[in-house]
């Protein structure tokens, strides 16, 4: 491969260092496959093609030309919104599942039913009970987690008419929601009636698709995600600031290597602890390893950084590489971004992938199916599985780069809530007199189509010179804590006014909020923000970014975003530009609906601009400095 | 390369890909995203055609002896003398669409305006940067190939060959 087509896939050395590998090793990676895609539809790239019934699949000339109706007579404005729309129910569904998976686990602690799970977090279960009208006085702490587990399930059906945690938006959105017919319902209704009104002859009218749209994309920020988050945190604990170390260097040459990737925090809080098991660590020790490694990778990683400090080994682009380091003894996948290439790959090496979700089988991997039950046992298991698989590994294929950086995560809305001394008071005072600027949350994934990692970083660093508080999650934050921008030390890049604020209250300038149903997180701060000062989010000096995204889950998390009035900036092109209509509905005329909209723009430091204008203009209109 | 562009019948699935990717090709920009906002609209020069189960996608054949460039009565029309490609100089044409008549394959188009007709050009600035044409990049079975009469006569060649020993 030539130096400039490979510079320009990764700027991480250890991704470009095991890039090198693969290609002396002839093996393939997404980079690879993209490639061979190259080109790609053209009609797919517009959301032009529709296959949502049988008389198609039709298609509609970008170019004017003929054919501009499919065979039922949908244009591209309703065939691109309708493609639209069954993006963000994918997305708003995996976020929800996801979801609805921890509120199971939370009824089946408190139960009893899954014994190696606790409450962990009395606290945060208490103050939930407390916004759910759920008695706490003279409770155990299984009954009230029963009865908020129910509450929770509630959500998904709606007998009620409206989700919770719409007692934390500030009025005016929720009198925009209303009126415009926003406000969600219930998170599996939604998503239900997103594939009802795209099923052929139903809802044609793309202003109203794509208002449907954003009420389920709302259903899943303000519900699903939300209460993924809310209930991890009350089974697994709160995140506090906590230092940890990322990038493919944290693998062990002389360990058993265990990579847990995925999403869910379930199993892999079990892994983490049967990992610590003396019986497994005597094992190890008996097959000459000098003990057990695990390590996470995208938001398994995150959930699992954020509240252990377990070291990360990368994002979403990197798991290929992590087998190709050689030192893997087992990959422990549950649901969500796991790409299908890794069984194959597995097979060039001792690598087990291993897959635990019912949801989700691989061909070729071994799947050993989790039971909350008997979940510690289970865990035991695997591990064992990848203890026993170390002398197979073979130290001549052996390649971990030496790349690796330190990091502090941990920073829930409770977290930033005592590093700020109890309360928003210093931060909204920041805000005010304007040494810091404004929040920029920058989220989402790696995607071949982005220089890895680039687009991340380049715009995290442009945004915090200019005195933005960044706050990341997900893929995002991986690639900020590779590069250091996750240390209070990182606060030397930031503007002066962000600079001596971060230096007094000792935090990065780059806040690690957790994993992508961790938005929620961020969207709880903009509202406990609007609320105190009495504005709506829109009216916020706030910005969101996706510099890298690629999945389904992105295109409901930028639709909720702006859906919640916050301006989104998208760094790989949503495939809706076969709709000027649509195209402008989301870019332009959203403002007028619910004060924000999204811009594209592939260039990060010209995002950086879009964002820095935006930002100085909502401040001007608020009559800050 | 001197060739032409030709078509493996069974491999074409009918997606339109090089379609859109010649209409890129022939518009200002020469990426999609920006293309489809252009006006006026970039023009495809390739037409799939399909019959009977077949999908043809049909470009100019560039003949040797083209119909269209002797019956052009401005001279906008011309076979190259190098490349052998027959080129359509816009400025000149006066859109008779006397070649539309004379086009056994009905290749030649009127641009949407009708005041001048549009053709496939093998990608000419695309061959000087020794790139295959824009078609045939896109084609994802590989379907569209651009080749010599003699690389085509080969392949017949050799299909006949096989097939003739597998019969007997
Ligand atoms: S729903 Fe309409 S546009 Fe879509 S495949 Fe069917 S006929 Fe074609």
């Amino acid at each position: 491969m030539d130096q400039e087509k490979r510079n320009q896939r990764s700027i991480d050395p250890a991704t470009l260092a095991m890039l090198d590998r693969a290609e002396a090793e002839g093996l393939e990676t997404a980079w690879d496959r993209h490639d061979r895609q190259e080109p790609q539809c053209g009609f797919g790239l517009l959301g032009l093609c529709c296959r949502n019934c049988n008389m198609g699949p039709c298609r509609i000339d970008p170019f004017g030309g003929e054919p501009q109706k499919g065979v039922c007579g949908a244009g591209a404005d309703t065939i691109v919104a309708r493609n639209l729309l069954r993006a963000i129910a994918a997305g708003a569904a995996a976020h929800s599942d996801h979801g609805r998976d921890i509120v199971e686990a939370l009824l089946h602690a408190s139960t009893g039913q899954s014994p190696d799970y606790q409450v962990k977090d009395r606290d945060k279960l208490a103050a939930l009970a407390g916004e759910l009208d759920i008695a706490v006085e003279g409770r155990s702490a299984e009954e009230i987690a029963a009865d908020v587990a129910q509450a929770a399930l509630e959500e998904f059906g709606t007998r009620k008419g409206t989700l919770a945690f719409l007692n934390r938006v500030p009025e005016k959105r929720r009198e925009t929601w209303s009126k415009f017919g926003l406000t969600p319902r219930g998170i599996d209704r939604e998503i239900v009636e997103v594939m009802h009104r795209t099923h052929i002859g139903v809802d044609n009218e793309y202003v109203n698709l794509i208002l449907h749209g954003l009420r389920t994309a709302l259903s899943d920020g303000w519900g699903g995600s939300m209460w993924a988050t809310e209930l991890s945190d009350v089974l697994f604990g709160t995140p506090e600031p906590v230092e940890g170390v990322s990038n493919l260097g944290v693998l062990q040459e002389n360990e058993v290597n265990i990579i847990v990737h995925g999403h869910e925090p379930t199993l892999s809080e079990m892994i983490v602890a049967a990992a610590r098991d003396p019986e497994l660590l005597e094992l190890a020790q008996s097959k000459g390893a000098e003990g057990i490694n695990v390590c996470g990778m995208c938001c398994t990683g995150n959930e699992l950084l954020m509240r252990h400090g377990v070291p990360v080994a990368g994002n979403f682009l990197q798991q290929e590489l992590a087998i190709i380091t050689g030192a893997v003894e087992a990959m422990v996948v549950d649901v969500q971004c796991i790409m299908p290439a890794l069984t194959s790959l597995a097979d060039c090496y001792h690598t087990e992938i291993i897959s635990t979700s019912p949801k989700a089988k691989f061909p070729g991997a071994k799947h050993v199916p989790f039971e909350e039950e008997k979940a510690l046992q289970i865990a035991g298991e695997i591990v064992k599985i990848a203890v026993e698989g170390y002398p197979k590994r073979n130290p001549e294929r052996v390649f971990i780069p030496k790349e690796k950086m330190e990091f502090v995560a941990g920073f829930s809305v409770e977290a930033i809530l005592s590093a700020l001394g109890g309360s928003l008071d210093p931060l909204l005072d920041a805000i005010k007199e304007g040494s810091i600027k404004g929040i920029a949350g920058i989220v989402g994934c790696n995607n071949p189509k982005i220089t890895h990692d680039h687009g991340h970083v380049t715009l995290t660093e442009e945004l915090i010179k200019a005195d933005i508080l960044v706050v990341e999650t997900g893929c995002t934050a991986i690639a900020s804590a590779k590069r250091g921008l996750l240390l209070p030390e990182a606060a030397q890049k930031a503007g002066p006014g962000l600079r001596a604020v971060c230096e007094a209250l000792k935090i990065p300038p780059v806040l690690h909020m957790g994993s992508c149903v961790d938005i929620s997180r961020i969207l709880v701060v903009a509202a406990a923000v609007a609320n105190a000062l009495g504005v709506d989010i829109s009216e916020l000096p706030l910005a969101g970014a996706a510099p890298e995204w690629m999945s389904e889950k992105a295109v409901s998390i930028g639709s909720y975003v702006i859906g919640s009035g916050i301006f989104t900036v998208l760094g790989t092109v949503p495939q809706v530009l076969g709709s000027e209509n649509v195209a402008a509905l989301l870019t332009e005329g959203a403002n007028d609906v619910i004060g924000a909209a999204f811009a594209v723009e592939t260039d990060p430091l010209k995002a950086a601009v879009l964002i820095v204008e935006h930002i100085s203009d909502k401040r001007s209109k608020l009559g800050l400095p | 390369m001197k060739g032409n562009i030709v078509v493996d019948l069974e491999k074409c699935l009918g997606c339109h890909s090089c379609e859109i990717a010649c209409a890129v090709e022939h518009s200002r920009s020469k990426e999609l995203f920006q293309a489809v906002a252009e006006r006026p609209r970039p023009q495809k020069r390739v037409i799939v055609e399909g019959c009977g189960g077949s999908n043809l996608p049909l470009q100019c054949r560039h003949c040797e002896d083209a119909p269209c460039v002797r019956v052009c009565p401005t001279g906008a029309l011309v076979k190259e003398e190098i490349e052998g490609v027959v080129l359509l100089h816009d400025h000149l044409c006066i859109g008779c669409k006397w070649c539309v008549l004379a086009c056994p394959f009905g290749v030649i188009v009127a641009a949407p305006d009708d005041k001048v007709m549009i053709k496939c050009d093998l990608c000419q600035e695309r061959a000087k940067a020794g790139r295959l044409p824009a078609c045939v990049e896109s084609c994802p079975t590989g379907a569209l190939q651009l080749a010599s009469t003699a690389q085509l006569a080969g392949t017949k060649r050799r299909e006949f060959l096989v097939e003739y020993l597998q019969d007997r």
